[in-house]
């Protein structure tokens, strides 16, 4: 366990009123990939923020990269490197200019640049597109560029702030395969999502909800905090056999998607053969009946419900 | 029922100069159906919507939206549909019932059938009592609501909702697609435009757009199960990255890739591979912890069908 890289301890932020992060502890180990998930406002940014040293808590401790974030916050950007949503390239400046310029900031010797910069170009796809303006590159590019020049120097944590919002999903494989190599590589990699299905491509998360941690772990072990499984139905009429099976024994919620309905049910080995039956005695028409995996979402929406907070929809 | 067709598209082209955003699209959806329209940003999704409200002339081709037809008969067609956005501003200094009465403006909603409307979003929307309350002051789920609630003030019989639950909370979220559902069924056809896999699961039925095109059309679960040539894999072992790195040159193994802790892997045929690729990783020195087949997800199925129509671009 001495491979930790990141150690966050009771972290809190206040902006006036509102408590953009409460009490947030988590770690994060050499060659991990970390994911901080959770929807629109639940303080993501803010605990990337803290992390990198631009924003101090309020209350908490962190230690990134063998730095003491709060007390010395200048020593850990040297050693982190840290891609805000908003990455600041220059759009009149070509690929190859933009990476350069971040190796001027970064003081990258002359040595290491060269090798560096093909090697980036390499792993992200990009060397045909060099002398191309950063202006004229597609939003996955773009976020690929940011990330290239965010690595030029060689950084021991790396935090990425929402990298594939609004990026397709062809594109957005090839940033994960990029995240996947660093971590290989030995980096520790931190990185935010509100995509809860990209939760699954971590291998430990931080499920976030209004500034507070809802569950840190391995997705296996997120997924086994919903008790019972899930079962889907297909059929002609989802919600007419959603409407139905509410009212059945066992189960806990249903809900209706494309041409099937999701069941949280608490046994699923015994209320199968009783949903069978009771279905088929309604005369509704159904296909396929099958247990599946539990979806991250589906888990949130148990968490939150079962730790009883108040979510957006319960508060006016 | 569901035999109405309420939105004809046939060999729908739209250019711009040398561009072309949409490129013969055609697709027809039922009365009180759920469409989809899923593609990445910049693939024709907002560009098809645009025409099909009336606001944009096509190119080229046809496109009728409960009978009218969008280039000729623009004012009717605008008249009988409904529009929402997750980015789609209300008023935030604006009170609720401000809200609602300005857009109730916009849509021609007069008289008594004011009243019986704005009570009625009042109450899909759970804001009952909540009418003066500061709009900006409204959490996303309610604002969501109540945007839904000005976007049908006027009883249209086709919704459109662009990305309308991207990065809403879930729970949120859940609530406001079992609102669109019942509509559904109260006969408002609903065509959503999305570039989230998970929005775009919601949906009855669902159209891929990439690069202007469709490439794909059908039910969901049809789609992932017809776009996939061979089979998914899940693989769990470690070294993880020794392991990545034979399955690559495995036979039968058509791509291999990190997903989470455990490996994705397209092969031939799953039967086949369960029983060969045990053995061969060990031989290799990876100790394989589990192996099994896995069915693909709509974004497994996007990346096919759109790597296809890329490389036969090409």
């Amino acid at each position: 366990m001495n491979d930790v890289v990141v150690r966050a301890e009771g972290l809190t932020k206040r902006f006036g009123q509102l408590v953009a992060v409460d009490n947030l502890s988590f770690s994060a180990q050499r060659g991990e990939i970390l994911g901080i998930v959770g929807p629109d406002g639940s303080g993501k940014s803010t605990a990337l923020r803290m992390l990198a040293g631009v924003l101090a808590p309020d209350i908490g401790e962190m230690e990134v990269a063998g730095a003491d974030v709060v007390g010395n916050p200048e020593q850990v950007k040297s050693r982190i490197s840290y891609m805000p949503q908003h990455f600041g390239l220059y759009e009149d400046l070509t690929v190859i200019q933009n990476i350069r310029f971040y190796a001027d900031i970064f003081e990258v010797s002359s040595a290491d640049r060269r090798r560096r910069e093909q090697q980036l170009l390499d792993a992200s796809g990009m060397s045909a597109f060099r002398g191309r303006l950063a202006g004229q590159l597609s939003g996955g590019m773009k976020r690929k560029l940011g990330i290239a020049c965010a690595l030029i120097h060689t950084p021991q944590v790396l935090l990425l702030d929402e990298p594939t919002t609004g990026v397709d999903p062809v594109s957005r494989r090839e940033l994960w395969a990029i995240l996947y190599s660093l971590a290989f590589e030995g980096v520790a990699v931190i990185v935010s999502t509100a995509y809860l299905d990209e939760a699954e491509r971590c291998q430990r998360l931080l499920l976030m909800h209004r500034g507070r941690s809802l569950f840190f772990g391995t997705p296996v072990e997120l997924k086994r905090t919903l008790p019972g499984g899930m079962l889907s139905i297909a059929g002609a009429d989802p919600r007419a056999i959603q409407r139905l099976v509410i009212s059945f024994e066992g189960v806990v919620s249903a809900m209706a998607m494309g041409d099937t309905v999701h069941l949280v049910v608490d046994d699923t080995a015994r209320r199968t053969p009783e949903i069978l039956a009771q279905l088929s005695a309604s005369g509704l028409v159904f296909g396929e009946v099958k247990e599946i995996a539990p979806a991250v979402e589906d888990v949130f929406v148990y968490a939150v419900s079962e730790q009883g907070l108040e979510t957006s929809s319960a508060d006016a | 029922m569901h035999n109405d067709v309420s939105i004809v598209v046939d060999g729908l082209v739209k250019r711009f100069g040398r561009f072309t955003a949409v490129d013969h699209v055609n697709f027809q959806i039922h009365r009180g159906e759920i469409f989809g329209l899923l593609g990445p940003n910049g693939s024709g999704k907002s560009t098809t919507i645009r025409m099909l409200c009336g606001l944009l002339t096509p190119t080229e081709g046809t496109a009728r939206v409960v009978g009218y037809d969008v280039s000729s008969q623009a004012e009717e067609v605008r008249q009988h549909i409904g529009y929402m956005s997750q980015k789609f501003s209300l008023y935030n200094d604006l009170r609720v019932i401000e809200n609602l009465r300005f857009f109730a403006g916009l849509y021609g909603v007069k008289g008594a059938l004011l009243s019986e409307r704005i009570a009625w979003a009042l109450r899909m929307a759970g804001l009952s009592g909540g009418e003066h309350r500061l709009t900006g002051e409204l959490s996303g789920g309610w604002k969501q609501r109540l945007a839904l609630g000005c976007a049908v003030l006027h009883r249209p019989q086709v919704l459109f909702l662009d990305e309308p639950t991207a990065g809403v909370d879930p729970l949120s979220r859940r609530d406001f697609w079992e609102l669109i559902h019942e509509m559904s069924a109260d006969g408002v056809t609903i065509l959503v435009t999305t570039h989230y896999m998970d929005e775009a699961e919601y949906c009855n039925r669902l159209a891929l757009i990439e690069a202007g095109r469709i490439v794909a059309t059908g039910a969901p679960s049809d789609i992932k199960q017809s776009a996939i040539r061979g089979d998914l894999i899940l693989v769990d072992c470690t070294p993880l990255g020794r392991g990545l790195e034979a399955l690559r040159h495995a036979p039968g193994v058509h791509d291999a890739s990190v997903f989470g802790a455990a490996l994705h892997l397209v092969v031939d045929a799953a039967e086949d591979s369960l029983k060969y690729l045990p053995e061969y990783l060990t031989s290799l020195g990876v100790s394989v912890h589990r192996i099994e087949p896995i069915s693909p997800s709509l974004e497994d199925a996007f990346v096919e069908l759109t790597a296809k129509g890329r490389s036969s671009a090409n």
